[in-house]
């Protein structure tokens, strides 16, 4: 096997050295009724070039080629190529996780950078080396404002990723959380109304998603403020990142009452490739006062002992590997490669290219909408302002429709019925700055 | 020391600063392609409550910048393609070149998980065929690959065992948990909503089967095992241990982190597991990426099938694979969409470079490497256990303990010699344990040279110990004031940072 340096002759002399005669008495130490006596029924090795041709057959079968509107918490943003040049350097993606920090000072370094650039974006103090995803790091943001307020009872908007939900769910239900959904208003925001009749002193916390799942901006700084009246926390989830280039980020406010607590959310806008759902890139970032509460790594700044600067995993004393049942998480990795990425991503395009970008989703958004709304019969459902996601009810059903247009290669977005049972005839569509102008046109012209 | 034992040089190597003190105004990395439609006033769309002001402290880079900054933080790194990593428990082998073109082919980067079944045929059966390789490798009738790594496997294992208990009418009270276990086992288990029970480690370095006997009964959800274990043993009494587990109705849950060892040798289906979950960036080549991404798929007895998290991969009569989200007794879902795709391809193209033999073949010189390893140094590291190993061997320092030098030094010692340190201080049931996982890709010469940096190391720290104890020499930057750093965190850049 080409992966296995040792040749039958080094392996000869190997077992010499270790006083054997075979291989096979390696495996002495597993009673013989549990040997495999067969060999595995696994397909006959393939060699380099037929590997790729087998992958890109499959990968052939992706429509890679169509023009998609989806959005939902996986965007296509332009990536651009010195991203992926630099994290194919062996030295970055080979590596393992940085607990030597003497030999791992790169991989360190791009980790405390990402931790900054965060804390930038979401406006917070803290923020940890990245989680799996959104949704995961949603779900351990609920876990630690459990932790905070000692509180069961959580609030969550009806309009956060319902995915997102549905994973919260599965880490909260055995440890007595109860999440209780909070209805939306015809302008696409969570319904005030219904919130303040909800809250109460025995809330943990009001759970939100801005833009949220519709494309809505919620008014985050209202909650929060809303939500720390009645002594809960604030927690807000950001599934799209790219929208913290020009939107007020929900950990920034003059008045510290109006700021969440814990920013949860999702990354991969920022230069991780959509991949079918993953790897993508998890963020969280909480006050310092906090710090003590966060799942996850983190790396710190310290000095050797000749005073230079450098950098090293700290606070472990919060992880599973030392405090084992005792620890915040079960969470050992995190989405190391994937934050490089995002880091690379943002240093790449900087301050003006992300504000740039960013009003370009707006602008391309808000022209696909217009167009919707002149030029064919379908309803654009809530008014409220919008980053790069808005819902458009049908004027007929959706399914053949839906069909045609996929023919064609275009994917106009997702059917809400599944998650939305009552928007049964609505689409959810996303525009982002990779959308031509002409590729808006056609889609409209297909709808009309 | 001779001179051939050192493999490390001085080095051109470049200061860098941090990207915030980089770059200066005006300088841009990116071009954002001229707007095509009509603009607008963004104020006036959004609201100017809703508007972010200008980022403090992001700086601005010149494309030639960037690549020379994250260039140069790169070169600070040790890293597989440079040489062995003995680390133990983490199978740190060689990441085939093949698999990371083929995970960016456009038809997989660009798939999205919400695209309509016709559109992603080609994703699908990627999945389904891995599943079917992970399910034949480990003896299990299905596998989900939802997990995002190895820790959330064991998560999303024992919910499904919670969620199997529950429909047998009662969730129970405890999982049993070997006291050489993981770290993220017992904490898994608590997020799961049960208590943890230690069990303890015999004289040979496997679970007491006297002590477990007495501890299961009808509180005892599962016992999470890890085998071959921490200690790189085999559990020979594997069999037992599950058919007790299971004449009380309890389940077992396998730790499947050293897979290595035992593919085409022996299956966890066939000695009694219900569930364990398998660390593609381990066994199956998937890149550490500097501590991540991972990929954790969780492989299961038929009896689980039904509590798996959704949606499965589904077949139609023509042929056709589909995302079934109808699953009424699912544990729900453990991450959005289906999981870290682009590691499955890896994964799978590894599996596929390998075949049966092949397969077989890395199981067994993994295990080959790890004994000759052992045969070298056992003279001069004690053994602590001396049942047989299999693809990874546990040294203490008990004998360098007595010139008061640790294994922690010992490992950082061995930079000064052109390698990264083993697996130091794990598992915990051994006092200044010296875990090494070499692997099956490493020569012979990279581990002769490996075995001649450890016993040169020995004779240091009998010689002179204070050179051991204040290593590295030769690195970038010396050991850190980890308590100093941890004790006033610094977690973020500030413009009053100290300068290199």
């Amino acid at each position: 096997m080409r992966y296995i340096p040792n040749s039958l002759a080094d392996r000869q002399r190997m077992l010499a050295e270790i006083g054997l005669d075979s291989i096979e008495q390696l495996f002495s130490g597993i009673p013989e009724k549990l040997r495999l006596r067969r060999l595995l029924n696994i397909p006959q090795p393939l060699t380099e070039p037929e590997l790729v041709d087998y992958f890109r057959q499959r990968a052939a079968r992706n429509a890679a080629d169509c023009t998609s509107f989806l959005g939902n918490g996986v965007y296509r943003h332009y990536i651009p190529i010195i991203i992926d040049a630099l994290v194919s350097r062996s030295e970055f993606y080979t590596a393992y996780t940085p607990y030597q920090a003497e030999i791992a000072q790169g991989t360190l370094q791009a980790i405390f950078e990402f931790q900054t650039y965060i804390t930038q974006l979401t406006g917070m103090e803290v923020a940890n080396a990245s989680v799996y995803d959104g949704s995961t790091s949603l779900a351990e943001a609920v876990l630690m404002a459990h932790r905070i307020s000692k509180k069961t009872r959580f609030l969550v908007a009806k309009t956060v990723h319902p995915e997102y939900r549905a994973v919260i769910n599965t880490y909260a239900k055995n440890l007595g959380i109860h999440l209780e959904l909070i209805d939306y208003t015809t302008d696409g925001r969570i319904d005030q109304k219904i919130l303040a009749s909800a809250l109460g002193s025995d809330v943990a916390a009001v759970v939100i998603q801005s833009p949220n799942f519709f494309g809505t901006i919620e008014k985050t700084h209202d909650i929060s403020e809303f939500a720390h009246k009645f002594g809960a926390l604030s927690v807000v989830n950001v599934c799209e990142a790219m929208s913290l280039g020009v939107l007020k980020p929900p950990g920034e406010d003059r008045v510290e009452t109006r700021t969440a607590d814990i920013v949860a959310g999702e990354a991969q806008s920022l230069g991780v490739p959509m991949s079918f759902g993953g790897p993508h890139l998890g963020f969280l970032a909480t006050r310092e006062r906090y710090v003590r509460q966060m799942p996850g790594r983190l790396v710190g700044m310290g000095l050797d002992h000749s005073g230079h600067r450098g950098f090293v995993l700290t606070l472990s004393t919060r992880e599973q590997h030392i405090r084992r049942e005792k620890a915040t998480s079960n969470i050992c990795t995190n989405q190391s490669l994937c934050a490089l990425m995002a880091t690379i991503y943002l240093a790449t395009v900087g301050p003006r290219g992300l504000r740039e970008i960013s009003e370009q989703n707006i602008l391309k958004t808000n022209y696909a909408v217009q167009q919707i709304q002149s030029r064919t019969k379908h309803r654009v459902l809530f008014p409220a302002a919008r980053f790069n996601e808005f819902v458009v009810e049908l004027a007929d059903d959706y399914r053949p429709r839906i069909e045609r247009l996929v023919k064609n290669k275009i994917v106009p977005g997702v059917s809400l019925s599944r998650f939305y049972p009552e928007l049964g005839n609505a689409i959810l569509l996303c525009v982002t700055e990779i959308a031509r102008k002409e590729q808006i046109d056609n889609l409209v012209d297909e709808l009309a | 020391m001779t001179t051939s034992h050192r493999r490390t040089q001085s080095h051109f190597l470049l200061n860098e600063r941090l990207v915030f003190e980089e770059g200066a105004a005006g300088r841009r990395g990116f071009n954002v392609p001229v707007l095509d439609v009509p603009s607008q006033d963004i104020s006036e769309l959004i609201g100017p409550d809703l508007l972010r002001d200008e980022i403090a402290g992001m700086p601005e880079l010149s494309e030639v910048d960037v690549v020379r900054h994250f260039t140069r933080l790169s070169t600070w790194n040790y890293h597989i393609d440079l040489g062995l990593y003995p680390l133990g428990s983490c199978t740190m082998k060689y990441n085939p070149k093949i698999n990371e073109r083929v995970a960016r082919l456009e038809g997989f980067i660009l798939a999205h998980p919400y695209m309509p079944a016709e559109l992603i045929q080609g994703a699908l059966e990627v999945q389904k065929m891995l599943e079917g390789c992970l399910a034949e490798i480990s003896g299990m009738d299905a596998v989900s690959l939802q997990p995002a790594a190895g820790a959330h496997g064991e998560l999303t294992g024992i919910l499904m065992i919670r969620a199997y208990h529950e429909s047998q009418g009662n969730p129970r009270k405890k999982i049993l948990i070997p006291d050489s276990a993981h770290g993220t086992n017992p904490a898994s288990a608590t997020i799961s909503g049960y208590e943890v029970q230690n069990i303890p480690s015999n004289k040979r370095g496997t679970v007491d089967f006297d002590y477990l006997r007495n501890a299961v009964n009808q509180d005892v959800a599962a016992i999470m095992i890890t085998n071959p274990n921490t200690l790189g043993i085999f559990e020979d009494q594997i069999a037992e241990i599950a058919e007790l587990l299971h004449s009380h109705g309890a389940l077992v849950y396998m730790d499947g982190a050293n897979l290595n060892a035992m593919m085409g040798i022996t299956r966890p289906g066939d000695f009694g597991i219900d569930v364990l979950h398998i660390n593609l960036h381990k066994t199956f080549t998937t890149p550490h990426g500097g501590g991540g991404p991972g990929s954790g798929p969780v492989a299961f007895k038929k009896t689980l099938e039904p509590f798996m998290p959704y949606p499965t991969i589904g077949r139609k009569a023509d042929g056709t694979y589909f995302f079934d989200h109808e699953r009424p007794q699912s544990i729900g879902k453990i991450k959005a969409y289906n999981g870290q795709f682009g590691m499955h391809v890896r994964a799978l193209c590894y599996i596929l470079a390998n075949g049966a033999d092949g397969l077989k073949e890395v199981s067994e010189i993994a295990v080959l490497n790890a004994n000759y390893i052992r045969a070298k140094l056992k003279d001069v590291y004690a053994l602590p256990y001396d049942s047989p190993s299999l693809h990874e061997v546990v040294f203490s320092d008990r004998s360098q303990a007595r010139k008061d030098v640790h294994v922690g030094d010992i490992g950082k010692r061995l930079m000064d010699y052109g390698f990264h340190p083993p697996t130091v201080s794990f598992p915990l049931i051994v006092p200044g344990a010296i875990m090494i996982e070499p692997t099956e890709t490493e020569s012979k010469q990279e581990l002769d040279a490996f075995i001649d940096a450890m016993l040169a190391i020995a004779k240091e720290a009998d010689e002179n110990p204070e050179l051991v104890k204040t290593a590295p020499h030769t690195t970038r930057i010396g050991r850190i004031d980890e308590a100093a750093a941890a004790r006033r965190p610094v977690l973020r850049w500030r413009a009053d940072l100290p300068e290199l």
